[in-house]
């Protein structure tokens, strides 16, 4: 054990006082949407948003759950696009990683220098948009929140190639091929089984991005049943009227004049944050990885 | 040993099918939109189709820089990604080095994980989250600061002069914690004995901290930095569009050349100066990326990116 000096233990002292206080900053903008998700929304008009509410209320949450089913879309959306998109992404990632990560590929640099380009110049936002939305026709469906952009990055696809190529011996490859099993046996009988680690980690990002995604929407989408929640979450933030006059809440009546407006707002951003704080603890190991490989080059 | 020829020659074809779908989608996402880059040069009518559209040659240019629109998205984009790299390098090593600092690393991956959760959530959360603090009507600076301080209340979404304190402070939030992360990790790969034979040596925390700390990180602080750097002429989207809700009357202060593109090509539907900004965009960021790198390589080879 090393002995610590009095000036170490004051400054031990030290950076868990400051580290609580950072770490606390970075949550209480979280806590203040959380409380004002419960706080009546009298109070909230008359003393605004504030971490010690006089009076609470689930006025909000009851609103949000009776008008379940455009909330349920938004969501059933979000998970839709963030599955397809994340399996499709490591699939198509994977499969162009393997022939670049094999020594014995005659076109490998090309197919590197191919994919890396993309990592130095863009085409930019407009030919692609009048490309995707003008001769792919893909305005106002699904796939508009699939495929532009966020598919697959040459990034994630050269990290991809380097775990192959150093991190699974060539010896199973070779000895694969011996025994006659194609290029699609090799890589997904050897392969994929063999890269789970770095895909949790590219998977983890990927996923991130399309459940975080609104750009998409925003450049495709016009028709609000295909919003994700983040989109939803636009909408409802520049106008609360689209809650009033959306079919769902017409069942509601004579109380949609008293929608607890700027709660069910926060509300909202509760249940966009949440499925993130959900599953926090059990992705901050890949994460931390993902963090620290992105930070070197691939 | 022809049998390993075979196998080579073999494998060609069946290695580039499986190469095939990721090729298709980088050609398709990628390379078209690089070929679409001649729609700056054109004025576009889509009756006649992009093809059959006149060629304009610079105009595009010379009008988008003529207003004062391509100035201030300059500006904002390289001012905010300077202070954004500064400010933010500090933030990230002041919190990394007082992680290292934390006995155990329990206590450590809590922190962590707190300090990671603002990077995680999008854009618009942050949106909703800064509409909490920052509202005309009930937003809780306006009722539970300056109210009770018997200052005047602010109509934050309407005072451009606010917002480059307020976009820094954003940035920092969201993005400090993600990128001690790194630092923290490079710190950890230190020896320990260095440290040990500065103690021995008299040296304080402090001390240690700067003769031994900062000079180990120097070379992935600049290396970040730089790389930092040849991005510069991008920005997020996110944070100057969604974060000031769009707002009008902040574009002077919140204007950066990707919500420029937005706004132009899809607001005012003007497809020329979009493509215009869109290109001239794509080609000062590919220089400096060059650039950048050129300069990261001199620096030690091993650090370039290519």
């Amino acid at each position: 054990m090393i002995i610590q000096t009095a000036g170490e233990r004051a400054f031990r002292t030290f950076s868990a006082a400051v580290m609580s206080l950072v770490t606390l900053t970075a949550f209480l903008p979280f806590i203040l949407i959380l409380v004002s998700s419960f706080t009546d929304e009298k109070i909230l008009v008359s003393k605004g948003f504030g971490f010690f509410p006089e009076k609470l209320s689930v006025d909000a949450y009851i609103y949000m759950f009776g008008n379940i089913t455009t909330f349920a879309r938004a969501y059933g959306v979000s998970i839709f696009v963030t599955c397809v998109g994340t399996a499709l992404s490591l699939l198509i990632t994977t499969m162009l990683a393997y022939p670049m990560s094999r020594g014995d590929f005659k076109y490998r640099n090309v197919l590197a220098f191919a994919v890396f380009f993309t990592m130095l110049f863009r085409g930019g936002v407009v030919p692609s948009y009048i490309m995707w939305s003008k001769y792919f026709s893909i305005k106002d469906t699904l796939s508009a929140l699939i495929f532009p952009n966020y598919l697959m990055n040459g990034f994630n696809v050269l990290l991809v190639r380097n775990y192959f190529k150093h991190s699974v011996p060539f010896d199973l490859v070779e000895s694969a091929q011996l025994d006659g099993a194609s290029e699609i046996k090799i890589y997904y009988k050897i392969m994929l089984p063999l890269s789970i680690p770095v895909m949790a980690t590219i998977g983890l990002f990927t996923a991130l991005m399309y459940w975080n995604d609104w750009i998409n929407a925003l450049y495709y989408i016009s028709k609000p049943q295909y919003y994700g929640i983040q989109n939803l979450l636009i909408r409802l933030m520049n106008n609360i009227q689209y809650l009033k006059s959306s079919e769902a809440s017409s069942m509601l009546g004579s109380n949609v004049m008293e929608l607890p407006s700027n709660a069910v707002r926060m509300a909202m951003a509760v249940a966009g944050v949440l499925p993130i704080v959900i599953v926090l603890p059990f992705l901050q190991k890949y994460l931390t990885k993902g963090v620290v490989i992105g930070a070197v080059k691939g | 040993m022809p049998l390993k020829r075979r196998t080579k020659a073999g494998n060609t074809l069946p290695l580039l099918l499986v190469a095939a779908p990721g090729l298709l989608y980088l050609l398709i996402n990628n390379y078209i939109p690089m070929l679409g880059i001649f729609i700056a040069f054109k004025d576009i009518n889509f009756v006649k189709g992009i093809f059959g559209s006149d060629w304009v040659g610079f105009d595009n240019f010379k009008f988008l820089f003529k207003t004062t629109d391509a100035f201030i998205m300059t500006r904002n984009t390289l001012l905010y990604n300077l202070a954004f790299i500064v400010i933010g390098t500090v933030c990230s090593l002041f919190i990394a080095i007082l992680m290292s600092e934390l006995l155990g690393k329990t206590y450590a991956k809590l922190f962590q994980s707190g300090l990671v959760l603002p990077n995680l959530i999008s854009m618009v959360i942050v949106s909703y989250l800064v509409f909490a603090f920052l509202n005309a009507d009930s937003g809780f600076v306006n009722h539970s600061i300056l109210r009770p301080l018997g200052l005047t209340e602010l109509n934050w979404y309407s005072e451009p002069k606010y917002w480059p304190f307020i976009l820094v402070i954003v940035e920092l939030w969201k993005s400090a914690g993600f990128g001690s992360i790194v630092y923290f990790a490079f710190i950890a790969g230190i020896d320990k004995s260095i440290y040990e034979a500065a103690k021995i040596d008299g040296a304080g925390k402090l001390k240690q901290i700067f003769g031994i700390t900062l000079p180990m990180l120097t070379p992935t602080i600049i290396l970040l930095g730089l790389l930092a750097v040849g991005r510069i002429f991008n920005s997020d989207f996110g944070l100057f569009y969604q974060v000031p809700m769009n707002s009008g009357a902040l574009y002077s202060t919140t204007q950066t050349i990707d919500t420029y593109v937005y706004r132009a090509l899809i607001q005012l539907n003007d497809v020329g100066m979009s493509a215009a900004a869109g290109l001239y965009q794509s080609v000062v960021g590919f220089i400096l990326v060059i650039v950048a790198n050129a300069i990261v390589r001199k620096v030690n080879a091993d650090n370039a990116l290519f």
